[in-house]
């Protein structure tokens, strides 16, 4: 087994990576839509007070997803 | 083909690219909002003027980003640029992009090109823009793209010369496909070009894609493009993924191409640093809490002066007519059923107004995203979403414009539970009825010094309308078994300051859809109610003067007491007065009796009604803002036969305003929950579980306090 891979909610406020991929095929085409494609960088901003929805910027813009659709983009840094 | 329709232009663009603020400055107040058909989205349509080709048409469609829709809003605008047939099709598209987020919104704008249709490129917030000192090559933008390039400041009007002359030129199109339709593709897609007479590759390719979300497309249709997919292996949205990629890819080279300076973000520190605040643990739920109470105080504070003085008139006009006109049914019915009607319904503008003025400013400063954002994760505990939190707030101030804010909600299931649970948080119209009652059982003393005892129990009321909303949309979650995905995926734009145009534009569209919409309802139900309490069987309502006459002889009333009698005489033995005897054994072991069963059915369509009523039964003639405290002594003074005590004990007062909390008592609320649902099956279950709720809980109440 490869080691776990990486994904947005394991990001520290600040954070930078690179998307990798996704792990879900129905978010992934709206979320690609929204600018988040494989390649592109984002920063992770802040979390909401109970820890979701997380702020991530994306495109040069901010975007804020739940924890369940942050969790399906695969990052590398 | 196209020069036999008259021009029709459609703005189309990203939520947040200032579509509204363009949309508003091109037609100014030539605006009017109408329904798409079919569906109750509701669609803003006005008129400009445009060199040599007069006045034209502007649609302001749904913000989308994509041709791909996510929730109801957005599929009109697919259907819109799809079908070819619908009126809402346009000649010519404008899609609008903000200069600071191209790429997104080139996405958009690279789908709308590969259909073909004429499209002008509007490049919004050019001032922002040069603050985040980006800037593009327009000529290069334009001519790669093959479309006209618009720089543009929507919000001060800069560019819109420019933009007019461009859309006043000759519709062509001159720009080349962007998107390639894949190899797997290009035979089904040529053939449903022939089968449908299609114009567009790109169009065919939509079809194949998405018919789901298509509504246009008959039975017979759907099911050749299902057999066509069948036959080539395809499914829908497989290919939605990779045509994104695609199209970034474009973009991506052609903006290496067309920047003539990248951007720098400093320009949103400012923007981040609120967000700290806003969003804070602590500090950004006490920041929402304030403004929750700034936005109530204002709503109850300002509105009450107007509403005070619509009242007044249209009362005033009311006895006017009645006494100018000849005497009849046609002047009773008018001076009687339609005045107070109308006056019921723009009483409530003052309010509507105030609140959706409140609610504009905080959209367009990018707040209520930051509210969404905070509450998403607590509404979803309740089978609500965070876009939840608009409407449910605006249901404080009337639940009709509320429920028609929740086409944002791009759940079904969120969206259905949150119009359900809407009614039960405490609107305008329950106030009188509060107000009264309250004065009625509540004393007016002050606890711990300061705090008024008659206040504390109205917020108690709101408290309890707010927390069985909660609780029944919890209910209604583990009850409502649909899987289906909820996605939050949300900006959150940049603060802006609220620009006062686009804000008064808001409240004037959102009030004029309460007028109308709700207005012929409750204008409808006031003349049924006006036609059930004016007439009974029988000559006791035409000879009720004799009759009172024969009962009160020995009495030596004043004049006005024997016509506050006769009012009351001709009430009890109406039809209205006959229904409530009828219904007295069901509403007994609730602490009412048949003339409180009167008030209840004559507010079963307004709730506000209520008070009026009351004020009728309790034979106090006509009644204005300032006799409420006679209508509160005569209730006060009101004996119960059976035990000889007061008639409004705290049991009795307050098993009511349980009652009144919870009970639909709306006609208005259950025709848009009927629009809305499109069907009888959800306004009907709200009803059934809305009037068990309080009838329950009323009952409950007065049993334990009796």
């Amino acid at each position: 087994m490869p080691e776990k891979e990486k994904n947005v909610t394991m990001m520290k406020p600040g954070e930078i990576a690179i998307i990798a991929g996704f792990t879900d095929a129905e978010i992934s085409a709206k979320l690609m839509e929204m600018g988040c494609l494989p390649g592109a960088a984002i920063r992770f901003n802040f979390k909401a007070p109970f820890g979701d929805p997380v702020c991530i910027s994306v495109l040069g813009y901010e975007l804020s997803l739940r924890l369940e659709e942050a969790a399906t983009i695969s990052i590398m840094n | 083909m196209s020069s036999a329709k008259p021009t029709k232009i459609a703005l189309i663009g990203n939520p947040n690219s200032g579509k509204s603020s363009l949309f508003n400055f091109l037609t100014g107040l030539n605006q009017k909002v109408g329904n798409f058909p079919g569906v109750t989205v509701e669609k803003k349509i006005g008129y400009t003027q445009l060199p040599d080709a007069g006045s034209v048409e502007v649609i302001d469609l749904p913000g989308v980003y994509s041709i791909y829709p996510r929730s109801l809003d957005e599929r009109i605008v697919a259907e819109a640029l799809l079908d070819d047939q619908s009126p809402d099709s346009p000649t010519k598209v404008v899609v609008v992009v903000d200069a600071t987020n191209i790429k997104r919104g080139l996405l958009l704008l690279t789908q709308i090109i590969d259909l073909g249709k004429p499209t002008v490129l509007v490049l919004n917030m050019m001032d922002l823009a040069a603050k985040a000192g980006v800037s593009y090559d327009f000529i290069k933008l334009s001519q790669k793209l093959g479309v006209p390039v618009v720089p543009m400041n929507a919000r001060k009007g800069e560019g819109i010369e420019i933009l007019k002359k461009e859309l006043s030129k000759a519709e062509s199109s001159s720009a080349q496909p962007v998107f390639p339709i894949w190899e797997e593709a290009k035979v089904p897609v040529q053939k449903l070009r022939e089968q449908f007479h299609l114009l567009n590759d790109y169009q065919a390719y939509q079809f194949l894609e998405q018919p789901q979300s298509l509504n246009f497309l008959s039975k017979e249709k759907q099911q050749s493009i299902e057999q066509l997919r069948q036959q080539h292996g395809y499914f829908p949205g497989k290919f939605q993924g990779a045509e994104t990629i695609q199209r970034y890819g474009y973009i991506q080279d052609l903006l290496n191409e067309a920047t003539l300076k990248q951007a720098d973000f400093a320009w949103k520190n400012f923007s981040h640093k609120l967000d700290k605040v806003l969003t804070h643990k602590v500090g950004g739920y006490a920041i929402f809490f304030a403004v929750l109470f700034l936005v109530f105080q204002s709503v109850f504070a300002w509105a009450s002066y107007p509403m005070d003085f619509i009242d007044g008139l249209f009362a005033d006009f009311g006895s006017w007519l009645s006494v100018t006109l000849p005497d009849g049914a046609l002047t009773r019915l008018l001076a009687e059923g339609i005045i107070p009607g109308l006056g019921g319904i723009v009483m409530f503008v003052p309010q509507i107004a105030i609140l959706f003025a409140f609610i504009a400013i905080l959209e367009e400063t990018g707040y209520m995203a930051r509210v969404v954002f905070l509450m998403d994760k607590i509404m979803r505990k309740f089978g609500l979403n965070g876009k939840s939190v608009v409407p449910l707030m605006s249901g404080m101030a009337c639940a009709i414009p509320a429920i028609m804010a929740t086409r944002t909600i791009d759940n079904w299931k969120e969206r259905t539970i949150t119009i359900m649970v809407t009614p039960l948080m405490s609107c305008s119209a329950r106030i009188p009825i509060f107000t009264i009652l309250i004065a009625l059982i509540v004393p007016d003393t002050k606890v711990i010094g300061f705090f008024n005892l008659q206040g504390l129990a109205l917020m108690g009321l709101y408290l309890l309308g707010l927390m069985a909303a909660l609780v029944s949309a919890w209910v209604m979650k583990k009850l409502i078994k649909v899987k289906e995905r909820s996605y939050l995926m949300m900006e959150l734009p940049t603060y802006r300051l609220p620009k006062g145009s686009n804000v008064l534009l808001t409240l004037v569209e959102k009030t004029k859809s309460f007028v109308f919409e709700a207005g012929k309802i409750i204008l409808a139900i006031s003349v049924i109610l006006w036609v059930l309490a004016s007439y009974g069987p029988g000559d006791k309502l035409t000879n009720a003067e004799a009759y009172v006459m024969q009962e009160t002889a020995n009495m030596r009333l004043t004049e006005d007491g024997l016509q506050d009698r006769i009012a009351a005489y001709k009430l009890e033995h109406s039809y209205a007065g006959l229904i409530g005897k009828t219904i007295e054994p069901a509403i007994k072991p609730l602490g009412y009796d048949w003339k409180i069963g009167i008030a209840l059915i004559t507010s079963f369509a307004a709730r506000e009604v209520f008070v009026g009523t009351m004020a009728t039964i309790y034979s106090i003639g006509s009644v204005s803002e300032d006799d409420q405290n006679t209508i509160k002594s005569r209730m006060n003074q009101e004996i119960n036969p059976d035990t000889g005590e007061p008639r409004f004990t705290p049991a009795v007062g307050l098993s009511l305003l349980i009652f009144y909390t919870f009970a639909m008592q709306c006609m208005s609320t259950i025709a848009v929950v009927y629009r809305e649902t499109k069907g009888w099956k959800w306004p009907l279950i709200q009803l059934a579980y809305m009037s068990t709720l309080a009838y329950v809980s009323a009952l409950v109440v007065y049993q334990l306090l009796k």
